[in-house]
């Protein structure tokens, strides 16, 4: 059986991670595109945590049977995974743009500067 | 085309000397983009057309150009929402004080600008939006969507306390109080239901005027299946949140207006 106290811990910590992530897309520091995937991690993990025969029945299934909090750090690190990865194609998409922003620039820079040259 | 022909002169009100421009935001648009210009341009030759290319891969700023509209060509694809606000930038820097915004696939009609002006023109709105819901469209969207669009009309209404029947639509008209608060803040992905809610927490007024929109001319939507569940955990989210936002204060009147 899952301990009371793993279950409350769990649920707090949960809850918490949902409120932090609303209350950064309130303050528009965190774009509603980027929070989907943390709040999907938080309300899996609170769902998990507070249905106590729920995590042992599925404990059971992939046979963790000492210690069935196992199942919540092993989705919790799952989802953990899925959103770091998904960082990871957000940053290359990123210095794709970086970089062709800084050549568009410096190409207009150039260009301002022949005209300017030209025109005097 | 044949419909474009038809397109009404301009009313009298319209010929007025109110610097004016229609925003027009495209992506892959190569093969409706010119007949949307010529639509506008027929309408009003005094509308300056400003095409904000989204990162194309086709020829859609050359035919632009071509077809006499200025061309703003992002350097990446931004995605709706920047590219709309990209225009309003443009648009608030020349100084406009009247803009209208058509989508470049075609679906939305020039000949309906006499009376998507009209609120704007005449004071009653700073934003007017055409609906296809709100008069007798025989617009019947897929099933999925419609509904998506009916939840979001619903609840919006509920959100701003007024009947909005259509939070999806692009085609808008704006005047210079609409334009500056646009161009300062418009939301990111499907950008449109969000920003209905934001033009009345600045306490904007807006107006729907009932417009028929056209099936597209041509390419595809940008919203598929799939995309359509991110669309709506997304502006429910934002929806939800915005609940929690404080008012905000209404943007300061330029002084050089």
């Amino acid at each position: 059986m899952t301990p009371v106290v793993v279950t409350i811990l769990g649920v707090a910590a949960s809850l918490a991670l949902i409120v932090v992530i609303l209350e950064l897309i309130r303050r528009g520091r965190l774009r509603e595109r980027y929070a989907l995937l943390w709040l999907l991690t938080g309300v899996v993990l609170v769902a998990l945590s507070a249905w106590r025969d729920g995590l042992n029945t599925i404990a059971d299934w992939v046979g963790v049977r000492q210690y069935p909090p196992a199942v919540l750090f092993a989705v919790g690190l799952f989802f953990v995974l899925v959103v770091l990865l998904h960082y990871s194609t957000v940053i290359s998409k990123l210095t794709d743009q970086n970089t062709m922003l800084a050549q568009r620039l410096a190409l207009l820079e150039t260009r301002v500067k022949a005209e300017r040259e030209g025109s005097t | 085309m044949t419909e474009l022909a038809e397109t009404a002169p301009a009313p009298p009100t319209v010929r007025a000397a109110v610097k004016r421009i229609a925003i027009v935001p495209a992506r892959n648009e190569e093969a409706s983009i010119r007949q949307v210009i010529a639509g506008i341009q027929r309408f009003d030759p005094n509308f300056e057309v400003v095409v904000i290319d989204d990162g194309s891969a086709d020829r859609t700023a050359a035919v632009a150009e071509a077809a006499g509209a200025r061309v703003v060509r992002l350097p990446f694809n931004l995605g709706i929402g920047g590219a709309v606000q990209t225009g309003f930038q443009y648009a608030l820097e020349h100084g406009f004080q009247l803009a209208v915004r058509l989508d470049g696939d075609g679906q939305h009609d020039p000949g309906e600008l006499p009376a998507l002006l009209e609120p704007v023109l005449s004071g009653r709105a700073d934003i007017a939006v055409g609906s296809r819901f709100a008069g007798s469209g025989e617009y019947r969207p897929p099933f999925a969507r419609r509904i998506g669009i009916t939840l979001f009309s619903r609840l919006v209404s509920l959100l701003v306390r007024q009947h909005v029947t259509d939070t999806t639509s692009g085609f808008q008209a704006l005047n210079r109080r609409g334009i500056r608060l646009f161009a300062a803040d418009y939301p990111h992905d499907y950008p449109e239901v969000e920003a209905v809610v934001m033009v009345f927490k600045h306490r904007l007024r807006l107006e729907e005027v009932p417009v028929h929109m056209r099936e597209r001319a041509a390419g595809s939507s940008s919203i598929t299946a799939v995309r359509s569940i991110y669309y709506m955990a997304k502006v429910s989210l934002a929806l939800f949140v915005g609940l929690f936002r404080r008012h905000v204060t209404p943007l300061e009147e330029e002084l050089d207006s």
